[in-house]
C-alpha cells in the first residue's frame, strides 16, 4: 500500500515538474529566448555531457545530503529547516581539523575530519531539538534563525581567525592535498560524497522499514502516548531525529570543502540546506525518491549555467523554476494529501505537539 | 561609548525604530493571520514580494507611491497564494509557507535581473523623505526621534494603533480571535471561517509587503536580491515574544530593533573585530528572546489546523 501511495505521489511529483517547467518556459520566452531550445541545452549539459554530468554529481551531494536531512526528523513531525546552518557549521568543523590537525595519514584524517562535519552538524541540531523537546519552542523559527547565525559565524571565522594571509576576500588557507576526496569520473569536479549520500539514503530506507529506530520513531509520532506506554522516549526521539539530520547536514558541509572548494569560503552553501526542503518534498518524504530528486535538482543547477553561455538566459531563472516546483508540489498535495506521507507526517506532529502539551501540564501541575 | 550623551541616545533611538519599521509591519501582519489561526511562515517571502514591488513600482512610475501601491499589491498577492492553498485546499500551512517563502526568493532574483538588468546595484530609485512635523518635531530626543521620519513611519504607527483596536474594539476583531482559538463555535455562531481567514491572510500580505517597500523606498533605494535577510522569521520570533498581541509585538519589534541599532554602533566603535560577529547578534538575541520568555506562551488554539466542517 505504501509503495502504491509513493508511486502515486511520485507521479504527482512529476506533474509537479512538468507544471513549474511549463511556466518556467514562460519566464524563458519573457527574457527572449525559446524555451525547448533552452531545456535542451540545459537538460543535455546537465546528464548527457561528460563535463556537465560531472558537475550535476558534483552538486547532488549537498543537496541529497541536505534533502535526507530535511526527510529524518520530518518522519517523526519535526521540521528542520535548519540544514543550511548545519551545512555552515559542519564545514567548519571539518576545516578546522583539516588545517589544525596536522600529521595524520590521509584516509584517516579524511575520517576524522568527517567525523569532526558530522559532529559540527549534530551540535548545531542540538539547539533546536534541546528547545523544542523541553522548552516546547517552535522549532522551524530556531532553525530558520539559526542558518543566519551560522552563515555569519562562519564569515566571521573565515574572515578573522581563520583567513588566509593576504586574501583578497574571506575564505581559509587551502586544506592539505592529501585530503582531497577520491573523484568519481577523472578530472571533473565529480567528488565521492554523492555515494556517501546514497549509501546514507539506503541505510535510511532500510532502517524507515526494517529497523526498531524507524518503528519506534514512527510510533512516537503516530501515537505518542501508545509510545509513552511502551516506555519510548518522546523527547529522546526528537533529539536524536535532529542529531542525525543535522549529522548528515554536517557531512554535506564537508565535503563541499574536501571533495570541491579545498577551502572554506564565507557564504560557500548559496542555499543548498533550502533546497534540502525542495529535495525531500519532491520525493515525498522517501529516502530512496530522494536519489532521484536530488539527481533531477542538481541537473537543473548544472545545466543552468550551460544554459546561460548558449542561449544567453540568467541562471536565476532556474531559481525560478526550483520555486515552482514546490510551489506545485505543495499544489498537489491538496488532492488526497491526507492518504500522503507527508500529510501522515504532518499529523503525527500534531500527535507529537498534544503529547508534549499534556505532559508539561502534568509537570506544572 | 557615551549613552547618556542626547545626541547620542536621539541618534541611538532613532536608528532603532527605523531598523524596526520592517519587523513591526511584518509582525502586525503575522499577529493578524495567526490570531486567525493561519500560521505566517511566509512573512519573509511577503516580506521579498513587497520589495521588489516596491522596486518595480519606484522604477516604472519613477514615483515612491507607486512603488508602495504595487509593493503592497504582491504582498497581498503572496498572501493570497497562502489563503488559496493553506485555507481552501487545506494544504500545511507550514509547507505551504515554505514553498511560498523558496518560490518568492526564486522569482524575484529572476525578474529582477530582468527588469533592472545591469544597472541593479548602481540604481537609484525615489524615496520617501522625512517630514517634520511642525512644533512636535523640535521636542528634545522624542523629537527627532518620533516627528522626524518619513510617511512610512507615520503610517505603520498607524496602523499598529488600527490593528490593536481592530483586535479588540471590534465586533469584527472578535470575529478574527474566535475563528483562531475556535473555528467550530465560530462557525456554528454564523461567522464564515474561512471568510474571516482570507481576509486576515491577504491582510497580512499587504502589511508584511509594507515592511519590505520601506526597506526599498526609505532605506536602501534599490532591489537586491534575498534582501529581506531573515527579518520575517525575527518578526514571527516577535510575534511570539510579544504573545499574538500587536502591541506587545510591536514592543518586541522595537527591542530587537533597538539591538539591532546596538549592534551597528559596536560594529562602528570597535572596528577591528570582524563585522559579521555583530551580524549574527539580531538573530541570536531573537533565540534568546524566545528561550529567556517566562512561562510559556500560548498561541491561538486552532492556530495551524485545517478546518473542515465534515471534519467536526
Amino acid at each position: 500500500m505504501t509503495r502504491f501511495l509513493s508511486l502515486v505521489f511520485l507521479l504527482r511529483g512529476l506533474l509537479a515538474v512538468f507544471a513549474a517547467l511549463l511556466i518556467g518556459s514562460v519566464l524563458i520566452l519573457a527574457a527572449g529566448a525559446d524555451p525547448l531550445t533552452a531545456y535542451g541545452t540545459l537538460f543535455q549539459g546537465a546528464f548527457l555531457d561528460y563535463w556537465g554530468f560531472a558537475t550535476t554529481l558534483q552538486i547532488m551531494s549537498p543537496l541529497l545530503l541536505a534533502g535526507l536531512a530535511v526527510v529524518l526528523p520530518l518522519r517523526a513531525g519535526l521540521f528542520n529547516i535548519g540544514a543550511e546552518g548545519q551545512i555552515y557549521i559542519g564545514a567548519l568543523f571539518a576545516t578546522v581539523i583539516a588545517l589544525y590537525v596536522p600529521g595524520l595519514p590521509g584516509p584517516l584524517h579524511i575520517l576524522l575530519c568527517s567525523f569532526a562535519g558530522a559532529l559540527g552538524g549534530a551540535l548545531w541540531a542540538l539547539i533546536p531539538a534541546l528547545l523544542k523537546a523541553y522548552r516546547r519552542i517552535n522549532e522551524i523559527i530556531v532553525t530558520l534563525l539559526l542558518n543566519f547565525v551560522a552563515l555569519h559565524f562562519v564569515s566571521f571565522m573565515v574572515g578573522g581567525p581563520m583567513m588566509e594571509p593576504g586574501a583578497p576576500y574571506p575564505y581559509s588557507p587551502e586544506i592539505p592535498e592529501s585530503l582531497f576526496l577520491p573523484h568519481l569520473l577523472p578530472r571533473t569536479d565529480a567528488h565521492a560524497g554523492v555515494l556517501v549520500g546514497v549509501v546514507i539514503a539506503l541505510v535510511m530506507f532500510a532502517v524507515f522499514h526494517r529497523g526498531t529506530f524507524g518503528f519506534s520513531l514512527d510510533t512516537v509520532a503516530r501515537n505518542p502516548d501508545a509510545a509513552r506506554y511502551a516506555g519510548i522516549s518522546v523527547e529522546r526521539h526528537i533529539i536524536v531525529a535532529f542529531l542525525v539530520a543535522g549529522a548528515i547536514a554536517g557531512l554535506a558541509g564537508t565535503f563541499e570543502v574536501l571533495g570541491h572548494r579545498y577551502r572554506l569560503f564565507h557564504a560557500f552553501s548559496q542555499g543548498y540546506g533550502y533546497d534540502g526542503i525542495v529535495v525531500a518534498f519532491l520525493a515525498g518524504l522517501s529516502p530512496l525518491l530522494a536519489i532521484v530528486s536530488a539527481l533531477f535538482l542538481a541537473g537543473l543547477r548544472a545545466g543552468a549555467s550551460i544554459m546561460q553561455r548558449a542561449v544567453g538566459i540568467e541562471t536565476t531563472v532556474i531559481e525560478a523554476i526550483q520555486g515552482l516546483v514546490i510551489l506545485f508540489v505543495a499544489v498537489s498535495l491538496a488532492f488526497r494529501y491526507r492518504a500522503t506521507e507527508v500529510g501522515r507526517a504532518l499529523r503525527r506532529r500534531q500527535e507529537v505537539e498534544r503529547a508534549l502539551d499534556a505532559e508539561s501540564e502534568e509537570r506544572e501541575s | 561609548m557615551d549613552l547618556l550623551n542626547l545626541q547620542t541616545l536621539t541618534d541611538m533611538l532613532g536608528t532603532s525604530l527605523r531598523l524596526s519599521v520592517p519587523l513591526i509591519f511584518a509582525a502586525l501582519g503575522g499577529v493578524l493571520s495567526e490570531r486567525s489561526g493561519v500560521f505566517n511562515i511566509a512573512l519573509e517571502g511577503k516580506i521579498l514580494a513587497g520589495a521588489f514591488g516596491a522596486a518595480l513600482g519606484a522604477f516604472l512610475f519613477n514615483d515612491p507611491f507607486g512603488g508602495l501601491l504595487v509593493g503592497i499589491l504582491f504582498g497581498m498577492l503572496a498572501g493570497s497564494i497562502l489563503a488559496v492553498l493553506g485555507v481552501s485546499l487545506g494544504v500545511n500551512q507550514i509547507v505551504t509557507g515554505i514553498a511560498i517563502n523558496l518560490f518568492v526568493l526564486g522569482i524575484t532574483a529572476f525578474l529582477s535581473r530582468i527588469v533592472f538588468g545591469a544597472q541593479a546595484n548602481t540604481l537609484r530609485l525615489p524615496g520617501f523623505k522625512p517630514i517634520d512635523l511642525p512644533g512636535l518635531s523640535s521636542i528634545p530626543v522624542i523629537g527627532p526621534v518620533l516627528f522626524r521620519q518619513d510617511l512610512m513611519v507615520y503610517l505603520m504607527i498607524a496602523l499598529a494603533i488600527l490593528v490593536f483596536l481592530f483586535l479588540y474594539r471590534t465586533p469584527w476583531g472578535l470575529a478574527v480571535r474566535a475563528v483562531g482559538d475556535n473555528p467550530a463555535a465560530a462557525d456554528t455562531a454564523g461567522i464564515p471561517v474561512h471568510g474571516v481567514r482570507y481576509g486576515c491572510v491577504i491582510a497580512a500580505g499587504g502589511l508584511a509587503a509594507m515592511g519590505g517597500s520601506y526597506i526599498v523606498l526609505s532605506q536602501v533605494f534599490l532591489f537586491s536580491e534575498h534582501m529581506s535577510a531573515g527579518k520575517g522569521f525575527i518578526a514571527l520570533a516577535a510575534v511570539i515574544l510579544g504573545r499574538w498581541h500587536p502591541l506587545g509585538a510591536l514592543a518586541a519589534c522595537l527591542l530587537f530593533g533597538m539591538f539591532d541599532a546596538l549592534q551597528l554602533r559596536l560594529q562602528f566603535n570597535y572596528q577591528d573585530v570582524p563585522h559579521q560577529f555583530f551580524q549574527m547578534l539580531p538573530y541570536l538575541i531573537s533565540i534568546l528572546a524566545l528561550v529567556g520568555l517566562v512561562g510559556k506562551p500560548r498561541p491561538p488554539a486552532a492556530i495551524g489546523r485545517d478546518y473542515r466542517r465534515e471534519a467536526k
